[in-house]
């Protein structure tokens, strides 16, 4: 009892370590997020076999940046001596910009890269001059997962992060 | 159809068509890459390409599992001949010109709309998981190709005159969308797809809106022996593979 107990929280510890590592790998298009920022990673898990599992999703299904990512993760995983780590592709739910964390939002932000609104709003704020007048310019942008906006108060161009 | 296709057989095979489509939907729209009328409606187009790119890389992928015969998502979008894509003859036919290409967009894009809200629920849990993934992009696309429709339809004389040509030009191919062939129907009976009579009156009613909202006329349903979903296709889909499988067949095995 006390033996499964102390491997339970071994396990837990060994898992809050992975976290660690992967909040250090940044997302390749945005490098001031890392993957743990954007939701990618699904989940760390210690089976009771002993194998890890790293769950990681897509955030759209054709980004490019999907199979760095994964190359990423293997990497850190090595690096951080969890050589026999399993990466698992997620699919479902599929990935949603809700899953952003609140850091991830803000760091967006302080990088001039407007985070996703709420999907009722219609304005989006200008991450430069803060104004809540501006307007779309495309829905698609630099990447999948970003729209083109144009402030209408200080005139400059910024990339939204829109929501899925 | 031979009536001993087995159901494994059937469900590969519906897979691969819905893999074809997203495939050379996406080969097509990438022809526009440096060509659109504007830069932000060639990234549009790039983005939408990607998207769907990336939906045929996954159900290309799991096509090869159901077949079992070691083919993987590469091997299927490369090394097959023109008979043996399955694609809607929709998605084939040439970008013409950017209204052309966004009639035939819109088409496939309220087409897919209504074939991946239904395969969301499917008992297939793995294809239900890559339709509500790609039913979250194909709305972005829908949203893109419909607002250009109703822009260009109720726009000039000219646009109007060109849409609606290219309308009448691509109607024909809509008599594919919902035909049930006896694949389609083991699919539906098996609780993995969902039925195309039931989803062929929803999409006519929204196609109507849109329409209406174009100012464009709808045309008359055309009898057309639609066969892309069978293999045969028209001389267009040669012409896309051999750009889009050159290297592959030129250096087999090459690696990036």
């Amino acid at each position: 009892m006390a033996m499964a107990a102390g491997s339970a929280r071994n396990a837990a510890e060994r898992e809050q370590r992975v976290w660690k590592l992967l909040g250090a790998v940044p997302d390749p298009e945005i490098p001031v997020l890392s993957i743990v920022d954007l939701g990618i990673v699904r989940h760390v898990r210690e089976g009771a076999d002993g194998a890890l599992r790293v769950g990681i999703t897509p955030t759209y299904s054709g980004c490019p940046a999907t199979e760095v990512i994964r190359r990423a993760v293997r990497a850190a995983l090595d690096a951080g001596g969890c050589t026999d780590a399993i990466i698992e592709e997620v699919l479902s739910p599929p990935w949603t910009s809700d899953w952003l964390t609140a850091e991830g939002r803000a760091k967006l932000q302080a990088f001039g890269i407007a985070p996703p609104e709420d999907p009722g709003s219609r304005a989006v704020t200008c991450p430069r001059c803060g104004s809540r007048t501006s307007a779309r310019v495309s829905e698609f942008g630099s990447t999948p997962c970003k729209a083109h906006y144009r402030c209408s108060a200080c005139g400059e161009p910024f990339d939204y992060f829109k929501c899925l | 159809m031979n009536a001993a296709v087995a159901t494994g057989e059937a469900h590969g095979r519906y897979v691969l068509r819905l893999a074809d489509t997203a495939l050379v939907l996406g080969q097509r729209l990438g022809e526009w890459v440096g060509h659109a009328p504007a830069l932000e409606e060639d990234m549009a187009l790039a983005n939408l390409s990607l998207d769907l790119i990336g939906q045929a890389r996954l159900l290309l992928a799991y096509a090869g599992e159901l077949e079992g015969q070691g083919r993987d998502e590469d091997a299927l979008a490369f090394l097959r001949d023109a008979p043996e894509f399955m694609n809607l003859t929709l998605a084939e036919q040439p970008n013409g010109d950017f209204g052309h290409t966004i009639v035939r967009q819109w088409l496939i894009d309220s087409w897919q709309l209504e074939i991946y809200q239904g395969l969301a629920a499917s008992t297939d849990t793995r294809l239900a998981a890559i339709a509500a993934k790609a039913l979250k992009e194909t709305r972005y696309h829908y949203r893109f190709s419909r607002g250009w429709l109703v822009r260009l339809g109720d726009g000039t004389a000219e646009s109007q005159r060109r849409v609606q040509r290219s309308l009448d030009e691509l109607w024909r191919f809509t008599a594919e969308l919902f035909a049930p062939d006896e694949i389609d129907e083991r699919m539906s009976a098996a609780g993995i797809a969902p039925a195309l009579p039931q989803l062929a009156g929803q999409w006519s009613t929204h196609t109507d809106q849109d329409l209406a909202a174009a100012t464009l006329g709808r045309p008359p349903a055309q009898a057309y022996p639609w066969h892309g979903k069978r293999g045969v296709h028209t001389e267009y889909l040669g012409h896309l593979l051999s750009e889009l499988q050159h290297l592959q067949r030129t250096y087999p095995g090459a690696r990036w």
